[in-house]
């Protein structure tokens, strides 16, 4: 049976980091299962959490009176879903429900922030993979905010 | 500077600004805004000789106006043209409600090809946005045709919104055909939709493909152009191997009027279809 220290060495959101490091971090990790249609986390709820996805699909929704939930964003297996959970006041801005089964690794948000906090080596080796995602999401997220393919004016 | 189209079954030369008349024969509304004209190429007679992947035709809705659109069927089924049209503005609108059997004027084809000889031998990506998939449906269909000429072949399709999604019957068979790798991604869904929310440029991780052997093609909005370029680049592609199709004010078709002038270029005569290289730079002028 895979440790949780094998199912983190195998994501690619931690490739490249130091065994130490690992070692450090996986004190906070737990092997998490989520059946389809259940949510990860709801918009409002304690962002106490953060996950890298093994397998499975995750639609992130925003709850619009009148529409529904819409959903902006899916991530998918390999990829990391949640950031809330790094900046008071540490709540969800959105739903994540699972689209099929999803496995995961979840992290204890005051664990993990709190060995950042006594190690920043640690905070700034995660830092270091949290923000690239966070430009691209942002910059993805403008550029369908953008609406690009809505009506043109021509012709 | 000629004003003349050379027909290529018969070596004829006819006056590119006079148009042919061909009654449609089928139209599929695609989306609630999106429908694609069937013609008869038959019709046209020696008029038409065929067309090339990302050419266009100049089409003209009787008493409202003419519009570039490209010419979204097979280059190698000489019986039909296909134009796929969004309803944007008065003639658009004309076009894409045009009834069967309304007579409508084609001039073309005009413009440049997208080089699927060059990329023969390499990987091929196709990325679309939007309406931008109709001027790279040839393409598809030809590598589809010609699938040993090509290593990895990957189509990746970003629209609006799940009901925006163009050519969804064939969408579904091009997802089970085999060496063909389809990745599509929508703005927004509702929560029917299973498959991908987010930009298309983040479909490119999940394609198989080698960037430094990689050609790509692209056409959509430009923003969306600029991105999916950008994007390509940073996994290696380079830009001479990055192709796109511009959009501009194109009226003459020929390069005489000088609405469609981009730079040095005019999009009509030398384009639409440019070398990334040889546009990126203009594309970062405003004024252009």
């Amino acid at each position: 049976m895979k440790t949780i220290e094998d199912l983190l060495r195998s994501h690619p959101f931690t490739e490249g980091l130091e065994e130490a490091i690992l070692q450090l971090i996986a004190g906070c990790a737990t092997n998490v299962v989520f059946e389809a249609g259940s949510y990860l986390f709801r918009a409002g709820g304690p962002a106490d959490r953060f996950y890298l996805l093994r397998h499975g699909t995750v639609a992130l929704e925003l709850f619009v009176p009148g529409q529904g939930a819409q959903t902006f964003l899916t991530v998918k297996s390999g990829e990391m879903l949640g950031m809330t959970w790094l900046v008071p006041p540490y709540r969800w801005a959105y739903d994540a429900r699972a689209v099929e089964l999803c496995r995961a690794i979840a992290f204890d948000a005051t664990c993990l922030r709190g060995k950042c906090e006594s190690d920043p080596h640690v905070g700034y080796e995660l830092m270091k993979r949290f923000v690239p995602v966070l430009v691209q999401r942002l910059q993805a997220a403008q550029l369908q905010r953008a609406d690009l393919y809505g009506p043109a004016a021509q012709g | 500077m000629a004003t003349r189209l050379e027909d290529a079954a018969s070596g004829m030369r006819r006056d590119a600004f006079v148009p042919f008349f061909v009654p449609v024969r089928r139209r599929v509304r695609e989306s609630a805004d999106v429908a694609t004209l069937e013609f008869d190429a038959l019709e046209a007679g020696p008029a038409w000789s065929g067309f090339g992947p990302g050419q266009f035709n100049m089409v003209y809705a009787f008493g409202v106006g003419e519009i570039p659109v490209s010419i979204s069927g097979d280059p190698s089924d000489p019986t039909r043209i296909l134009h796929t049209i969004r309803a944007v503005g008065p003639v658009s609108r004309a076009l894409a409600t045009a009834r069967r059997g309304e007579p409508v004027g084609l001039r073309g084809p005009f413009g440049s090809r997208w080089p699927v000889e060059r990329a023969a031998g390499h990987d091929l990506l196709i990325v679309a946005g939007g309406i931008g998939l109709a001027p790279l449906r040839p393409v598809l269909y030809h590598a589809l045709r010609d699938r040993g000429a090509y290593g990895r072949v990957a189509l990746l399709y970003g629209a609006r919104t799940p009901q925006d999604l163009l050519f969804r019957r064939e969408l579904d068979v091009w997802r089970r055909t085999p060496g063909l790798q389809v990745r599509v991604a929508v703005d927004r869904a509702g929560p029917d939709w299973e498959g991908d929310v987010g930009f298309v440029t983040g479909q490119f991780p999940k394609v198989r493909f080698d960037p430094l052997e990689a050609v790509a093609m692209i056409c959509g909005p430009e923003l969306m152009i600029r991105a999916a370029a950008q994007s390509l680049q940073e996994l290696g592609v380079d830009a001479d191997r990055i192709h796109v199709s511009m959009e501009r004010n194109m009226q003459c078709a020929i390069g005489h009027c000088g609405h469609c002038q981009f730079g040095p270029k005019f999009v009509c005569k030398d384009g639409p279809v440019f070398p990334y290289s040889t546009v990126a730079p203009m594309m970062a002028i405003r004024e252009l």
